[in-house]
């Protein structure tokens, strides 16, 4: 039972990992940048849901609504102003431009909010937990939500790449943005509707995240961003089901190996982990293989 | 323009004149204090910065031998902010430094400090490494090992459950230090310690120390950490429907500030701490009184260590008979010797120094009741 509940545990936090780093995934696979502010993002939807629930008086749903909308919004205004400009600079540029861009929403909301730390309203998810096996396993409402609600955006992603035209584009652009152009899909605005969807992704996953361990500052999207980051690396960077697979997997090994082998130890054997698994595939679990040509 | 420059310049003149003339026999002493008052620490600064002023306005008022020019230097919580800070408050002619008021910042400061010989008094940075090695820093609060120490001390003199578990965090110094010395007296003061967990800065899901905690059946917790994670274990400790005794620190004070969080969950946590804001002492209560008038919230222990600083740095000037217009250097050996010799009554207890650095003063325990602290008597 212990290792059920711990298992349970780790599937929760590894489903606020995939939501993350399906974010990553889409915004490599088709801009071909890791955009590091991502994990801020989240920070921003937590706050954004928190407000409008806390100081406005909001429903929980329309909150979260209101967190999707702003995030969605944000994550385009960031796309176009930060990294629009760069396309054809150095990756190098984009990456530094997207450190940036992460400390600069880290710095605005400590402007704004200070830096003590605020509790997450429970009532946001306000779901009632289950008891299963005559009460020996107790999973609450918010883990319940969070797996299901992975699966669902896992469904509707997968449904939306492979089945609408928008999608397709998508797929284009990720492929080969040059012909993608020629072809007449505006990578622009491509580029733009990846940014969209992966911010009100992170929107959501703030408010798992938050609702699942209540306590959260202006840094509490960094940490996950890097793990969900890692969770994108080590199932594949650019693909979608790779993420999933990753986040899950990375939620689940951390969870078991601090119960199991020692709490001190289990950053370690996460990242330990992703180091064979990179040695081995180096192109992550489910990552393709990309043949250059010289 | 040039004349009408040297005519403000000679008004300047005859006014700094006329503040002499009036303060013919005051000394004033320039004491600089460091602090975050922006960036993720800025609580801290912010309380300390408060409390000094009170102290430094109060001695003013009171009208003695000394008065206090007390200036507040923001350092982010970064080391080399800090040390910018500190050459700042030098330049402008700060005669010693109350601060800095967080730890990594004050070891790079206390570093320069003791190479330019300024004498320092920290109000809050607990670490045994401020102090290490450098005759020209103090401390207003307890070192970290202490508060450790004085908790095993406590939970045992004062009949509280002896099955102990305790969580810290690995990748913090302060953590780190207190559960070290803590882990070592239970040893010896045969405190049954059950379950010992970590966490990191990162860690995000605390089910695992907690039902750790839980399953070795330990009757309380010690939690030598700060306030937020220490909520998060409140939460999922209420999850599992945990109920130990809880045993803080220093760093769990803050606990009842966070917006949101459900303060019933705190009710019954102990923490151990040298100041109790509803203490009925006069002292306390006006010091309570006046920070509440001015600052709009109860003082916290930081605030409270800062005021007694301010205070101690005055004893210790009078002592060290220091006059009008020394320098730092010219002084700073004075103030060593005299700082040995003080005894200062303050809000936090009454203290005296040792030649290391460290303050002496007793600690109580306040206990959290109806989402406020109250004193614990068992």
């Amino acid at each position: 039972m212990f290792f059920l509940s711990n298992l349970v545990n780790g599937l929760s936090l590894g489903s606020i990992y995939a939501i993350i780093a399906l974010g990553y995934t889409m915004v490599y696979g088709i801009a071909k940048m890791l955009n590091f502010a991502h994990g801020d993002v989240i920070m921003v939807g937590a706050y954004v849901s928190f407000c409008a629930f806390q100081y406005w008086g909001l429903p929980p749903v329309v909150s979260i609504l209101a967190a999707m909308v702003f995030c969605t919004v944000l994550g385009v205004v960031i796309e176009g102003t930060a990294y629009r400009p760069l396309r054809q600079a150095t990756s190098l540029a984009v990456l530094i431009t997207a450190i940036g861009m992460s400390y600069l929403l880290q710095n605005l909301a400590l402007l704004i909010f200070k830096s003590d730390p605020k509790n997450y309203p429970a009532q946001i998810i306000g779901m009632p937990g289950i008891s299963l096996f005559g009460g020996q396993l107790k999973i609450s409402g918010v883990t319940l939500v969070t797996i299901l609600a992975n699966v669902v955006i896992m469904v509707l992603l997968t449904l939306f790449i492979n089945r609408t035209k928008l999608g397709k584009a998508m797929r284009c652009v990720s492929e080969d943005r040059g012909a993608a152009e020629l072809m007449g899909i505006s990578v622009n605005r491509t580029i733009s509707l990846t940014f969209a969807i992966g911010s009100a992704l992170a929107a959501i996953a703030g408010v798992l995240l938050c609702s699942a361990y209540p306590i959260f500052d202006p840094y509490t999207g960094s940490m996950p961003g890097i793990k969900a980051f890692t969770a994108a690396v080590f199932g594949g960077i650019g693909s979608i089901p790779g993420a999933m697979v990753g986040g899950l997997l990375l939620g689940i090994i951390e969870i078991l190996s601090r119960a199991y082998i020692s709490t001190q130890l289990a950053d370690a054997i996460v990242f330990a982990v992703l180091i064979v698994v990179l040695l081995v595939k180096p192109t992550g679990l489910l990552g393709k293989q990309i043949r250059e040509k010289v | 323009m040039k004349k009408l420059l040297a005519m403000l310049m000679a008004a300047a003149l005859l006014l700094s004149c006329a503040t002499v003339l009036a303060d013919e026999e005051a000394i004033t002493l320039k004491i600089a204090h460091i602090g975050p008052l922006t960036g993720a620490a800025a609580v801290y600064g912010n309380a300390t910065s408060n409390g000094g002023k009170i102290a430094a306005d109060e001695i003013n008022a009171a009208g003695g031998k000394y008065r206090v020019e007390y200036t507040t230097y923001d350092d982010t919580h970064d080391a080399e902010t800090s040390v910018n800070a500190y050459s700042k408050a030098l330049d402008d002619g700060a005669q010693m430094i109350l601060g800095t008021t967080t730890t990594s910042p004050c070891i790079a400061v206390s570093a320069e400090a003791y190479e330019d010989r300024v004498f320092m008094l920290t109000p809050s940075a607990s670490s045994t490494a401020v102090t290490a090695d450098k005759d020209n820093m103090y401390q207003v609060c307890f070192t970290d090992p202490a508060q450790g120490t004085a908790s095993a001390e406590y939970i045992k003199q004062n009949g509280l459950p002896t099955k102990v578990a305790v969580i810290y965090n690995n990748a913090d110094a302060y953590s780190t230090g207190i559960y070290q010395t803590f882990v070592d007296k239970a040893k010896e003061l045969g405190l049954d310690v059950v379950s010992e967990t970590t966490f990191t800065d990162s860690t995000k899901d605390f089910t695992v120390q907690v039902n750790d905690a839980k399953n070795a059946g330990a009757e309380l917790v010690f939690l030598p950490i700060y306030y937020g994670p220490a909520s998060m274990i409140l939460q999922t400790a209420a999850q599992v429907e945990y109920k130990p005794v809880w045993f803080g620190v220093d760093g769990m004070d803050g606990i009842l500030t966070i917006e949101g969080f459900d303060t019933s969950l705190a009710e019954g946590v102990l923490l151990l701490t040298p100041f109790s804001a509803d203490a009925q002492d006069e002292k306390t209560k006006n010091f309570v009184a006046t920070y509440q008038a001015q600052y709009g919230e109860i003082p916290n222990q930081f605030a409270a260590d800062a005021y007694d600083g301010v205070y101690a740095l005055v004893a210790a000037a009078e002592k060290a008979g220091v006059q009008n217009g020394a320098t730092y250097a010219d002084i700073c050996d004075a103030m060593i010797a005299a700082m040995q010799e003080i005894t200062v009554e303050g809000v936090t207890g009454t203290m005296t120094w040792s030649a290391n650095g460290e303050v002496t003063k007793t600690p109580t325990a306040v206990i959290i009741q109806n989402g406020a602290y109250v004193g614990f008597n068992k």
